[in-house]
């Protein structure tokens, strides 16, 4: 008999909402020693299906049908009193976002041992050094130091280390990860992911793990389930599932990951548009009487080039400078050294109004397209906004907005509505839009589709890749993901803690990575044993 | 030891607000019509112009506003309160005869208005939008948009009147001659209403940040966790949701501090109590400068104080402010 079984779960939604169930027949079914993955994009239901079995749906939504059994007992009649006893001892929890799942008032080796203080009648002395024992177990540096640390105090690697021994301390049958490496950097997503996996060998825990990343997947599953819209549309082993998909679901989504080799490289001539030299930025936080001052080099002396109408990948982890790069290009900050030529324009050199003047030569697409769009105007007004600063009239501003509108693949008659009536990726096609209504030379791309779904994602990505040969855009894509970089970026640089550590054509990056911190890199990226079997953008959603 | 510095360095922020408060109030009661003699005067019953002329050479009001002020200053940075003229003697003593009564009316409606407010906040909280958080939200609203010398006075009428349960005002029973706890029984007998009064007031204002923060809290991931580590619901209650909401009411003391110092005006001029919001009143009446800027002196003081306790309290309660500042 498996450990987990769920039959047939439904779950309906509150009235009023933008469909009547969360999940709809749901089946999954997970043995001990087993890492279930279940994977789909927001909104399919995955997390869902993890606070089912916690019990711990949202308030109004409830279990409609159908069981959860776990080692034979269904959750979902089980009383309160009698679930609480499962959750953290048999059944245990790992969230996606170290930092707000913990609480920020209380030591972590104090959270740790509230597990063995409502679970078991150890004293305080026994839980102290099971602690201990766990941090150590999750090979935290410095364990002591780590359980006296408030959650602030740890980087976001050690915190998820922390949550992963707090779920484990009481040595769960079932433990549920909820897209547990999504808030980390790539090389500490590999390091936890090597963690869970190594512990659940040597514990024989079953593992159900949500997540959205077929590279994880394909990394840790033994076996998959595939969600969309509430409901199980695919499962199998995993080697079945990853290598041979046979719902257009799954072929869909397995064909928005983007391989990690790089295409055929697009002939560039050898004009440059835009040269960075030397740039040097430098945040300095004043401390009263000299105590606390911080200097933190954000940009340490970045020399690059950017030839006409290719594409320069600026790749690097969190805190690597690449923001605060992209911001100084488009001089939303001033750095105080080195140089920056648009076309031979000397950009640092331009005064406040010159800069306002002349702002159409370099744009910018910003991460989040949920906040940067200005939720009270209309989305046409936002695109045309651009040229009408600089003198076009309204008319035609709007009617060039309808043209970009077409360009991006929205429909114009979009036009008279408000940001919040658009999709994630919708709304990035609106900020490229707007972007584009400058006409710039150069276009600066800061990490525009990490927000996006996986398949929305290759869509973008392909609309990116097309503007770039109809419009010869010459762009600058900031991003993590190494392999989003390959499909899109003719050159890439490596940047860490503000230096470009590497930089070159993308082929040859890909192919022989010199630098160490390069190769680290890669060797993070998940999935690098898997080659998806349906071509990048072969297959869409249906 | 930083967070000595953190309050040093308030303290210091602090200065220049208190330097422009007093030099504000000191011009500004030179507009009003009178002088501390005309007023000493009118309760004489009236004297020849010469006498007037000699007092006010006497007292240094003949001096030009801006003489008076740098000597008020000066005198100031030497911890001398000066002299008045109403009373007879220095503003320090009056002002530390008057003190107790308003502190103690403060720290008790204060620490009162604070947990009842809180109290009731989780109540609403826990039981959101269902009828006890109605009924608690609408007795708060009523509450804080009700004039508090109205809530004094129906107090008034109904316990002290009307019921003779209560004493409708003073500090204490002066005849009766109570000593040791008696007449610590009859203070806490003569501050009940006084006390309602102006607590009443300010519970509003907690009971809605309260109950904000806690609803804001319960929707936090680290409450789903430890829901997840199978915490009963007080449990989570009371381990991690409380001391996270405590915060934002925290603030509220600091800033309201100051406000709550006018509302005692009202408080103890309609329930006769002697106490420093009573003395600025009569001082403004009587035109005593030196008084009233002794009074605005000592209660900046006051509310700094009690920023820098709530501020202390705060790094307490709050391991992120160490580090980040």
């Amino acid at each position: 008999m498996s450990l987990l079984s769920i039959e047939g779960l439904t779950v309906a939604l509150p009235k009023g909402g933008d469909r009547p169930h969360a999940l709809r027949d749901v089946t999954l079914e997970l043995n001990e020693n087993e890492i279930l993955c279940v994977v789909g994009e927001s909104g399919s239901g995955k997390s869902m299906t993890a606070s089912a079995v916690m019990g711990l749906l949202p308030e109004g939504v409830l279990a409609e049908s159908g069981r959860i059994l776990f080692e034979g007992r269904d959750l979902l009649v089980l009383p309160e009193p009698e679930l609480r006893k499962l959750r953290g001892a048999r059944l245990g929890m790992v969230f996606q976002e170290p930092m707000t799942a913990l609480n920020p008032l209380r030591t972590i080796g104090s959270q740790i041992a509230e597990m063995f203080r409502v679970h078991t009648q150890l004293s305080a002395h026994e839980r102290d050094a099971r602690v201990l024992a766990l941090l150590e177990q999750v090979r935290i540096p410095d364990p002591a130091a780590a359980a006296k640390a408030f959650p602030h105090e740890l980087s976001g690697g050690q915190r998820q280390r922390a949550m992963i021994a707090m779920a484990l301390a009481l040595e769960p049958k079932l433990l549920i990860c909820d897209e547990p490496t999504t808030a980390l950097d790539v090389t500490t997503q590999a390091q936890i992911l090597e963690l869970i996996r190594d512990l659940q060998r040597r514990t024989g825990t079953a593992v159900l793990f949500i997540t959205h990343d077929f590279g994880v997947v394909a990394d840790i599953a033994d076996r998959v389930a595939v969600m969309r819209h509430g409901e199980v549309v695919e499962q199998g082993p995993a080697a079945e599932v990853l290598n041979h998909p046979r719902h257009p679901y799954t072929r869909a989504l397995v064909a928005a990951v983007p391989p990690l080799t790089p295409p055929a490289a697009q002939p560039l001539g050898g004009e440059t548009v835009l040269r960075i030299e030397h740039l040097t930025k430098t945040y300095r936080k004043a401390g009263l009487f000299g105590r606390n001052r911080r200097v933190t080099h954000a940009v340490r002396d970045v020399t690059l080039s950017l030839p006409r109408g290719g594409t320069l990948g600026i790749v690097g982890e969190s805190g690597s400078g690449k923001s605060t790069l992209a911001r100084c290009l488009v001089r939303l900050l001033d750095p105080e050294a080195g140089s920056i030529h648009i076309d031979g324009q000397d950009r640092l050199a331009l005064t406040k109004t010159e800069l306002r003047r002349d702002a159409r030569r370099i744009q910018m697409v910003f991460q989040d397209p949920y906040a940067s769009l200005n939720p009270r105007r209309k989305v046409g007004e936002l695109v045309a906004q651009g040229p009408m600063v600089h003198g076009t009239p309204r008319a035609e501003a709007m009617a060039q907005a309808r043209e970009l509108f077409e360009l991006v693949g929205l429909d114009p008659r979009g036009l008279d509505r408000f940001p919040h009536e658009f999709s994630g990726g919708q709304r990035q096609r609106i900020g490229l839009a707007r972007a584009l209504a400058m006409k710039p030379e150069v276009l600066v791309a800061d990490e525009p589709v990490s927000a996006l779904d996986v398949s929305v994602q290759a869509q973008v990505l392909k609309l990116l890749a097309e503007l770039r040969t109809r419009l010869g855009l010459s762009m600058v894509f900031i991003t993590h993901d190494l392999r989003v970089a390959a499909q899109l970026c003719d050159r890439i640089a490596v940047m860490r803690q503000g230096e470009v550590v590497e930089e070159g054509a993308t082929a040859e990056i890909f192919a022989n990575p010199r630098h160490e911190y390069t190769r680290a890199l890669f060797a993070a990226v998940p999935g690098q044993g898997w080659t998806p079997p349906v071509a990048f953008g072969a297959e869409e959603m249906a | 030891m930083r967070i000595l510095l953190l309050a040093l360095r308030r303290l210091a922020a602090s200065l220049p607000t208190l330097l422009l408060i007093l030099v504000g109030l000191f011009l500004l009661l030179q507009l009003a019509p009178g002088d501390t003699v005309d007023a000493l005067m009118a309760q004489m019953g009236g004297g020849d112009p010469a006498m007037m002329e000699q007092l006010r050479s006497f007292y240094g009001l003949d001096a030009p506003v801006l003489v008076q002020l740098t000597r008020y200053l000066w005198r100031l940075v030497q911890l001398d309160l000066g002299f008045s003229a109403i009373y007879g003697k220095p503003v320090s003593s009056v002002i530390l005869e008057r003190l107790p009564v308003t502190l103690l009316l403060m720290g008790t409606s204060l620490s009162f208005a604070f947990a009842a407010g809180m109290a009731l906040g989780v109540l609403a909280a826990r039981r959101v939008n269902k009828w006890p958080d109605a009924l608690i939200s609408t007795l708060g609203l009523i509450f804080y948009a009700t004039p508090s010398f109205w809530f004094g006075m129906m107090g008034v009428v109904v316990f002290a009147i009307k019921l003779s349960w209560l004493p409708a005002g003073g500090f204490e029973d002066i005849g009766a001659g109570h000593t040791g706890l008696a007449r610590l029984a009859d203070i806490a007998w003569h501050l009940v209403l006084p006390v309602t009064t102006l607590a009443l007031i300010f519970l509003a204002t907690y009971l809605r940040i309260m109950r904000a923060s806690m609803l804001e809290v319960l929707t936090l991931d680290f409450v789903r966790t430890a829901r997840a580590k199978g915490l009963s619901q007080t449990g989570v209650l009371l381990r991690h949701v409380l001391r996270n909401a405590l915060l934002p009411g925290l603030t509220l003391i600091g800033l309201q501090a100051g406000t709550m110092l006018g509302g005692a005006v009202v408080v103890e001029s309609v329930f006769n109590l002697p106490g420093l919001g009573r003395l600025a009143y009569e001082s403004v009446v009587q035109r005593d400068l030196n008084t009233l800027l002794g009074i605005v002196f000592v209660s900046a003081l006051l509310v700094i104080l009690v920023n820098f306790i709530v501020d202390l309290l705060y790094a307490k309660l709050d391991p992120r402010i160490a580090a980040e500042r």
